[in-house]
């Protein structure tokens, strides 16, 4: 029987571009998201180009107390499962109203983190499995322009990181990827100015996914140039980085 | 944002929407307050899908829909690259029926501009193998339009340059094919009228097309390499084709990574790659075997090609000129281009056949397409060309367009009354327009 990918957040770019690089190594997809019948457009195109069955799945991933349901309600267990929700919200708001703030908080961290836990006991009690989180690099280090999204985005890491470790002590046969995409030129980033080099298309981020999985990594960048940038923000000094403006 | 067609001229900031579904379309076309144009994958040369106000990006339509292996119909939407459905359908036995000399255009822009390639003369343009497309129409409503229902909106949208709504998705017939590699027959023709000649006896060739010297003067004047192609049979391979029979293999894609700077193009150095090449196509006559890529689309494996030109960017002419009036038409461009001492190596001769429609570029007699590097004497250039071609009865590619006039291309083209006319009476003229319609008064 083929393998079957969970693609939670499946209308973002990241998550039909990851989608498509699964697709194409024959997985079976499962496409959830918010008003799931209007994917019904991405679940035919994914079908004629790489010839497998797609099946659509209706989530709210702020819900938590509907995650056990969803997951019940899946045709098979997923092998793999990715994370692509989240929102970037708006930094400025999110500063004077507590309920932007709560909702990219719940939105990158929360229901991701709820939609995990479930996933994981079921993939441990069948004793194998991969769930991938699509964390920040924002989350690497809270910065002025976006620590709303950021902190949100750092909870979500640290929360991948300490289910990687409970999984794998417990050699339970689970593995958890953490993905840090750097910029990515989607719906969310439209309109920034982003630099090129420095930008990923949603179609490497599907690829270097389906990678991380084959090759049973942990973090993975997208584009390796942001491992250094990442090293240098991480060691600047806080007496120095407050006064800032990255 | 800065956009350009694929000559890099004109360049233009635009405000860009990039829309995913219909729902999306519809609310920037509600938002928009002005004009909008609707753009592919850039590949129009010159300022066909720029609009200051609202470019519309097409490119995040791209979802095939549906595909019926017994008619060969595929059904998908505007933004999907022809790449894309060589990459899903040839390796199951497909390819498609018309495809221009990049296969990375989109479907709505093939449409647009009713694309042509190297087997118009005997099978006509895209729109021939086109079964019915929806379009986003100047009062809001997306209308499925035919050649049995609303047909008239069918017949001004191919070949109407973006300019009667946002074409959405289409449905579209493919041929099936037996592998991925090409038969091609190479034929040295010393001269124009001997380029002619052959062109004119093989008339049953699927695919035909020369690349011309533009440069070579006297007897030698339009000497060409005539190039037949044939779509190779299972029986044709031979071990590694055989192999390999979708020519899939990858190859290696490369970029130009810098803007040459344009004194590298001069009648020196073309005039001698040209001969050259020509040495080297004779050469090399008989039949080969090549795969459908190096066919196709040699300049895609060079991706950015268009940065050989300089950062000035370039400009394309292409026009057809009628049968009767060709070989006369042909000739008086070649002295013209000589005598400039411009003119690139990118120089390509074809033979189109007989086409009915409302607006779309190809009609009966031969075309000659060429890239110029752009300078301050290219406009001069291209007025002198424009008026040998309207003097023959010939009329020009807008896809490739940068440089015509309202004034030229009424005399070259009496179809362009009917056009703006339809436009106002529709309300189009109002809603859609780009750079280049606003131009041409279109």
């Amino acid at each position: 029987m083929s393998k079957s990918v969970l693609v939670i957040g499946a209308r973002s770019d990241i998550g039909r571009a990851t989608a498509h690089a699964f697709a194409s190594q024959g997985y079976m997809v499962q496409l959830a998201a918010r008003k799931a019948e209007t994917l019904a457009d991405d679940a035919r195109d994914l079908e004629i180009r790489h010839r497998v069955d797609v099946t659509l799945h209706e989530l709210d991933a702020l819900d938590l107390s509907s995650h056990e349901a969803f997951v019940e309600g899946l045709p098979v267990l997923p092998d793999v499962a990715i994370c692509a929700v989240g929102a970037m919200g708006d930094q400025k708001l999110s500063e004077t109203s507590w309920q932007d703030m709560a909702s990219v908080l719940r939105s990158n961290f929360e229901g991701p983190a709820s939609l995990f836990a479930v996933l994981a006991n079921r993939m441990v009690a069948r004793g194998s499995g991969t769930l991938i989180g699509i964390s920040s690099v924002a989350g690497v280090r809270g910065r002025a322009t976006n620590y709303v999204y950021g902190s949100a985005k750092a909870g979500f890491s640290a929360y991948l990181s300490g289910l990687r470790n409970r999984l794998a002590r417990d050699k339970t046969g689970v593995h958890v990827v953490t993905v840090l995409p750097g910029f990515v030129d989607t719906q969310m980033t439209r309109g920034m100015d982003l630099p090129a080099r420095l930008t990923a298309q949603p179609v490497e981020v599907g690829k270097a996914i389906v990678e991380a999985v084959r090759k049973g990594r942990n973090v993975v960048y997208v584009r390796p140039i942001w491992q250094g940038i990442m090293l240098v923000i991480r060691h600047i000094p806080e007496f120095l980085f407050k006064k800032l403006s990255l | 944002m800065i956009l350009s067609g694929w000559g890099r001229y004109p360049r233009a900031d635009c405000m860009v929407h990039r829309p995913r579904d219909t729902h999306d379309l519809s609310a920037s076309l509600a938002r928009a307050e002005g004009s909008v144009i609707a753009r592919g994958n850039g590949r129009a040369y010159g300022d066909s899908a720029l609009n200051r106000a609202c470019t519309i990006d097409m490119r995040g339509f791209d979802r095939i829909l549906a595909f019926d292996p017994r008619a060969g119909q595929v059904v998908a939407e505007a933004g999907v690259l022809l790449a894309d459905i060589i990459r899903v359908f040839l390796p199951r036995g497909w390819f498609p029926a018309v495809t221009p000399g990049t296969k990375f255009v989109t479907v709505g822009g093939a449409i647009a501009s009713d694309v042509h390639g190297k087997n118009h003369h005997k099978e006509g343009s895209f729109g021939a193998f086109l079964d019915w497309l929806d379009v986003l129409c100047p009062d809001g409503v997306v209308r499925r339009a035919s050649a049995r229902q609303e047909s008239e909106l069918f017949a001004w949208t191919v070949g109407g340059m973006g300019l009667t709504g946002v074409i959405v998705r289409a449905a579209f017939r493919l041929r099936p094919v037996e592998s991925g590699w090409m038969r091609q027959l190479t034929l040295p023709a010393p001269s124009l009228s001997k380029a002619m000649e052959l062109f004119e006896q093989a008339g049953d060739a699927t695919y035909s097309v020369a690349w011309i010297d533009c440069l070579a003067s006297g007897s030698a004047e339009g000497r060409s390499l005539v190039m037949l192609g044939e779509h190779a049979e299972l029986d044709n391979l031979r071990g590694k084709e055989r192999q390999d029979r979708w020519a899939e293999r990858s190859r290696r894609e490369r970029s130009v990574p810098i803007d040459f700077p344009a004194l590298l193009l001069n009648r020196w150095s073309v005039s001698a790659f040209n001969r050259l090449y020509y040495a080297n196509g004779r050469r090399r006559a008989g039949e080969t075997l090549v795969d459908y890529d190096s066919y196709f689309y040699p300049l895609d494996a060079v991706l950015e090609w268009n940065r050989i030109y300089g950062r000035k960017g370039f400009a394309q002419f292409q026009c057809v000129l009628p049968l009767e009036a060709s070989e006369k038409g042909l000739g008086a461009l070649l002295t013209e281009i000589r005598r400039s001492g411009q003119g690139s190596f990118l120089a390509v001769l074809k033979r189109m056949g007989a086409q009915q429609s409302r607006f779309s570029f190809p009609m009966e007699g031969y075309t000659l397409a060429l890239d110029f590097p752009f300078r301050s004497s290219t406009p001069k250039l291209f007025a002198e060309l424009e008026r040998i071609a309207v003097d023959h009865g010939g009329r020009f590619y807008l896809a490739k367009d940068s440089q015509l006039t309202p004034e030229l291309l009424r005399q070259s083209d009496p179809r362009t009354q009917p056009f703006t006319a339809m436009r106002e009476a529709g309300g189009a003229a109002a809603r859609f327009q780009s750079l280049q319609s606003e131009r041409l008064a279109l």
